[in-house]
């Protein structure tokens, strides 16, 4: 649509600046002092408004957190973080909340224009409702009204804590404990915005909804959470994209999504993760830590992640599927690119607990310069997944013979009618397939982006077409000065 | 279950009371490798669930029984009928308990340009070379396991083939875990194998028990095979119904060489077979295979990793597993393609049957590829008898149970058929034949 | 009394009702041709005759030499004289085809009381089986259809009625796949077997197959019940019109 063709343009235009997204915004923050304690947390919830509920599970998750190790599991290598090091809240300086695109500072669209989301209302017609979440605070959601029609609540989730207490209160927590793990308990405590989404019973999401997420102040980590409850037979399609400017330090970004799916609902959840990943010499870029987690807690309800993961120095990441229902469906479409010195340990869980439950995992890496890729998986047949189903297959692909790629996959299967299928290959771009895509005329570059696309078609055929587009084209980017 | 009162003395703890008549006491070198090895044990203690190597298997049973070597050589006047392999023209080497007894071997027939020796006796003749080829265990790689069998060992087989020779008839090694009433007995063979240039042979090893008594067979295997030879190594494990078997086999393969490794589980109450395989030289072959027949409570663990470091070699792995009853198998291979180990070849197969309700595996290929120009690829499977095979074949007349019993020696034979030697093929092959009938006949009865 | 006998026969697949008051007899001697459009039922019928697991009867009977079989599993049926040609012949991987035959036909043998083959007797019965059909001795060490082309699949199908000498033969879809000399092999085959004492249903699509194996009786399947019968001109009616008549005829 025009507004990712956009953004695609302003890739090209900005083509001096070697990550595309690099700019600064340059806007008056507010923002609480550096560091983390009790009193941080306190200040978010304060900044927020919250209800007395909510600052108490932020505390409890924060207390929990000092006792807890960062996981060491995954195959990255990464220089200590310090947790006081970093703002746990920085927001764009509005005198008042903007009641509606008006109110918002005109050099915020600036940037959204730059990064090509559709803000502005009549974009309607692009069929893509967004939520923007800057730095840390939500600024403005897109369609609201049209939305409201159907029933659908797409809001910020600080505006849903104080709007829908109680689908909040319920869910919240309910896919992702506060417990869970070291990045999402941290998120638990100090996430400061992201997005809240409710289809109710037998609606179907009229249009695509969006989450555009940017880091811009320095030293700040960005801790957003996204809930999003698909009801009785309903159906949505989401989408998030991620950028960053460029910087020398390390920023930290640790999410959590929670996704739930009742009876015969179906969610789409789509990523293109483009945070800045650090330069050529694995200065800089985005600590990305994510705990993204669905519920498929009806009969027949699905969920798919789809996932383009261009960016971040590392990436720790792992969409996953919890199959209570019976018949549901859980799938994992993944397409995860290092390069120069980035590190990616990402892959999904498959956790079959209902009957006739089935997933299907397609995992392509692609790995460049001296970056290090890793697929990290588990597909688990509880004694109760009478006749699950599960197919993975793993792909990697290595350009040049400095970098690494990484198959670890877990398969438990305690169900002797439950069937799992793993398969997993390592190939390279041939010199034959170079050499002939440049024979046809094809720049070295332009020949490996071809190829590379290729080999992740199985994966971007997943991506709503808005997206296709923008990933196709990042894909190449990414691996700019990867071959010779 | 035989207790000690204190686990943690038992397998640690009787190493004071045990140094003293350990051979080789003289020996400066092996008596820090021993020092080592308890240290680094009384540090670390059994690996438990957080340590990933260990990730599937539980070592709780073995700690809570505690095992310690027995001072007193355990008796016994025949090998056990009909548990070792049947291999014909082979020359067997007996061990009871992790002590070589000559009576019952034949080392009087080994072949010409095969050297065999205990450990114990090699070590009192201070053979200089020994010293090189014992590599102390390191935390890290060889886990816990393997620095306690640094510190207890005792005895093992040493067999040298000499460089261009090749050898037609197998050795064939027996190990007989004899259970003694009352003790927790436990024996940590060490094992040396080189395959010096050029040579060939084949080693088998029949691991069984005399009695139905708990034991602790811990070994560890380093074996060399030199430049352009080939090994080809075969091992049945059918220890007995409460034994514990864990054992570490540290290969390293020369250039051109070939290491050719099958392993078929079917006894113990817990069996973990681990390979580490170093492949160090180019244009060499590496394949690991094995078949696992579990049942009732039976732990079977096969873990591998292979290590391509250098160019241009294969690997191979096919593993195959039917559980029954209660049974858990766990499956972890590892496939490591080093920096400049370009135009590595590694494909790697494991596959289960869950033959019951409350059979369970866990398996975990991985790969880690360093290199670009590789062909490497990893395959799993864990399902039940294919519905509509067994159907086909009813509706050809063949009741259910023959149907099952041929579909599983059928989907078993893939791995064996790995196997190049087709002698000990047919020999592991009665093997799973005669337990797919024993479970055949168990059904039966319950049926009835 | 008629070899088979199907009365009102409905069966469900995942609860959905595929068959809805099928009646058929056939006598010995006869051979009895099934057409129907796609997802009429021709194979549910093939299924559930042979016994497969998942093909709810709910309601009717089918009676086997005057015995309902439908309590019976599939290895019994096949032991009392029924055999089913697949559409898709299973592959077994890791069991050769002498295996599985001279499993089968001891199996068999046994159920009519005769006296087991051994190993000698078994390959000279086979080969004899195999010759008219071009199956040589490679193709029955290979595995059970594994890697088998589409008419050595049916081939071997053929080879295994001819090895077992059914009284009953349900051959489904046997032509499909197949190009006109391997279609020729085929019904050659399955020609040789008939006899007085025997029967056949063949299930097809096309009348091709047919021309090859010529039947006494053609029944046409729309929606689960058999709308019209005739002689073997129905089926060149069939071909020349098409099927829509009836299904029309159905809906009307």
């Amino acid at each position: 649509m025009a507004a990712t063709l956009e953004t695609v343009e302003q890739v090209r235009t900005l083509a001096d600046d070697k990550y595309k997204y690099g700019f600064v915004t340059d806007i008056e923050s507010d923002v609480a002092p550096k560091g983390l304690d009790e009193d941080t947390v306190r200040f978010i919830s304060a900044k927020k408004e919250e209800p007395e509920w909510m600052l108490e599970w932020r505390l409890r998750a924060y207390r929990a957190w000092l006792d807890m190790e960062e996981p060491n599991w995954a195959k990255l290598k990464i220089a200590p973080i310090d947790y006081q090091d970093a703002y746990y809240y920085s927001a764009p300086k509005l005198d008042d909340a903007p009641k509606s695109l008006d109110d918002v500072d005109p050099k915020l669209l600036e940037t959204y224009e730059k990064l090509g989301i559709p803000l502005k209302e009549q974009e309607w017609l692009a069929g893509v409702a967004v939520d923007a979440v800057f730095d840390s605070v939500s600024v403005a959601t897109t369609y609201k009204a049209r939305l409201e029609e159907e029933g659908i609540i797409f809001c910020a989730i600080s505006e849903a804590i104080k709007t829908h207490p109680d689908l909040v209160q319920k869910y919240m927590g309910s896919v992702v404990p506060y417990t869970d793990n070291f990045f999402a308990t941290l998120n638990s405590a100090v996430f400061t915005d992201g997005s809240f989404v409710f289809i109710p019973k037998g609606v179907r999401s009229p249009m695509e909804l969006s989450t555009y997420f940017r880091i811009n102040a320095q030293n700040t980590g960005q801790f957003e959470r996204t809930l999003i409850i698909a009801e009785e037979g309903s159906y949505v399609s989401y989408l998030e994209g991620c950028t960053a400017p460029q910087r020398d330090e390390n920023q930290l970004h640790a999410a959590v999504v929670e996704l739930v799916a009742l009876d015969d609902a179906e969610i789409k959840y789509s990523t293109v993760q483009n945070w800045y990943p650090g330069d050529e010499n694995g200065v800089g870029g985005i600590y990305n830590f994510v705990t993204k987690r669905a519920h498929c807690l009806g009969k027949n309800s699905k969920v798919s992640w789809t996932q383009v993961e261009t960016g971040s120095a590392i990436t720790w990441k792992y969409p996953s599927c919890i199959l209570s229902g019976d018949n549901s469906v859980g799938e994992f479409y993944s397409v995860a690119i290092t390069n120069n010195c980035q590190q990616a340990d990402t892959g999904t869980k498959m956790i079959h607990r209902g009957k006739n439950t089935s997933s299907t995992v397609i995992s392509k890496g692609i790995s460049a310069g001296r970056a290090d890729n890793t697929y990290r998986g588990l597909i688990r047949m509880q004694p109760k997944a009478e006749d699950a189903r599960n197919y993975t297959q793993c792909d990697s692909l290595l350009i040049g013979d400095r970098c690494g790629a990484h198959t670890v996959p877990y398969i438990e299967s305690r169900n002797p009618t439950a069937k799992v299928e793993h398969e997993a290959t390592t190939a390279k771009i041939s010199e034959d397939q170079l050499f002939y895509c440049r024979q046809r005329g094809l720049s070295e570059e332009e020949a490996v982006s071809l190829i590379v696309n290729g080999f992740c078609k199985e994966v971007m055929q997943h991506l709503p077409m808005e997206f296709a587009v923008e990933a196709q084209k990042l894909i190449g980017i990414s691996l700019e000065g990867s071959v010779g | 279950m035989v207790k000690n009162k204190n686990p943690e003395f038992s397998l640690a703890g009787a190493f004071d009371e045990a140094a003293p008549r350990l051979p080789g006491a003289d020996l400066a070198w092996l008596d820090a490798l021993r020092a080592q090895g308890i240290e680094a044990f009384r540090a670390n203690g059994l690996p438990n669930r957080k340590v990933e190597a260990w990730r599937y298997t539980n070592l709780g049973a073995l700690e809570k029984q505690g095992f310690a070597p027995l001072a007193e050589p355990a008796p016994l006047d025949t090998l056990p009928d009909g548990r070792a392999l049947d291999i014909e023209g082979a020359c067997r080497i007996v061990f009871v308990n992790g002590r070589l007894r000559a009576d019952l071997s034949d080392l009087d027939q080994l072949p010409e340009g095969v050297m065999a020796q205990s450990l114990a006796e090699a070590l009192g003749g201070k053979d200089g070379e020994l010293e090189d080829l014992i590599a102390p265990a390191s935390r890290e790689r060889d886990g816990a396991l393997a620095s306690l069998n640094d510190a207890f060992m005792e005895d093992g087989l040493v067999l040298r083939v000499a460089a261009g020779v090749d050898v037609e008839s197998p050795v064939h090694l027996i190990s007989v875990g004899v259970p003694v009433e009352g003790e927790a007995v436990a024996f940590h063979p060490r094992n040396l194998v080189v395959a010096a240039r050029d040579s060939r042979a084949t080693l088998v090893e029949s691991h069984i028990g005399a009695g139905d008594g708990s034991y602790f067979s811990n070994s560890v295997t380093d074996i060399l095979v030199e430049k352009g030879a080939t090994l080809t190594h075969a091992k049945l494990q059918d220890e007995g119904p409460k034994a514990f078997h864990v054992a570490l086999g540290r290969v390293r393969i020369g250039d051109e060489a070939v290491y050719d490794n099958f392993v078929l589980h079917r006894g113990g109450e817990l069996a973990r077979n681990e390979i580490h395989a170093r492949i160090e030289g180019s244009d060499a072959e590496c394949r690991l295979n094995g078949a696992y027949l579990g049942a009732d409570r039976q732990h079977m663990d096969n873990t591998t990793v292979i290590e391509h470091k250098a160019p241009g070699s294969r690997s191979r792995e096919v593993f195959k597993g039917a559980l029954d009853g209660r049974a858990r198998g766990v499956f972890q291979g590892r496939i490591v393609v080093h920096r400049d180990a370009q135009q590595s070849d590694g494909h790697q197969l494991n596959k289960t049957l869950l033959l019951s309700r409350n059979a369970e595996m866990d398996t975990k290929p991985e790969l880690a590829i360093y290199a670009d120009d590789v062909k490497c690829s990893h395959g799993a499977t864990i399902g039940e008898l294919d519905d509509m095979a067994l159907f086909y074949m009813r509706t050809r007349g063949i009741d259910e149970a023959t149907a099952r019993d041929i579909l599983v020696a059928a989907f078993l034979n893939e791995a064996v058929e790995e196997l190049r030697d087709k002698n000990l093929a047919d020999a592991f092959r009665a093997r799973i034949e005669g337990w797919v009938a024993a479970r055949h006949e168990s059904e039966a009865e319950k049926a009835a | 009394m008629a070899l088979l006998e199907i009365r009102n026969l409905h069966a469900n697949v995942d609860d959905k009702p595929i068959l809805k008051g099928l009646d058929l007899t056939i006598d010995r001697g006869e051979v009895h041709a099934l057409m129907g459009p796609n997802g009429s039922g021709k194979s549910t019928l093939a299924y559930v005759i042979a016994g497969r697991e998942g093909y709810d009867v709910t309601d009717g009977q089918v009676l086997f030499d005057g015995k309902d079989i439908l309590e019976m599993a599939a290895d019994e049926r096949a032991r009392a004289g029924l055999f089913l040609a697949f559409q898709y012949p299973v592959e077994i991987p890791g069991v050769t085809n002498t295996t599985f035959l001279k499993t089968a036909l001891n199996s068999v043998r046994k159920g009519r009381g005769e006296g087991e083959l051994d190993a000698m007797q078994f390959l000279k019965y086979v080969r004899e089986k195999a010759k008219p059909l071009g199956i040589g001795d490679e193709m029955l060490k290979r595995a059970v259809n594994v890697g088998f082309s589409g008419g050595e699949k049916k081939r071997n199908e053929v080879l295994q009625m001819a090895v077992l000498e059914p009284v009953m033969a349900v051959l489904d879809e046997t032509d499909s796949g197949l190009d006109i000399d391997a279609l020729k092999i085929v019904a050659e085959g399955v020609n040789a077997l008939r006899n007085p004492e025997n029967a056949t249903l063949i299930i097809t699509h096309y009348q091709r197959l047919l021309d090859y194996i010529v039947p006494d009786h053609v029944h046409v399947l729309t929606d689960g019940r058999i709308v019209k019968s005739g002689g073997k001109e129905l089926a060149l009616e069939l071909e020349a019109k098409g099927y829509a008549e009836f299904t029309s005829a159905e809906a009307a």
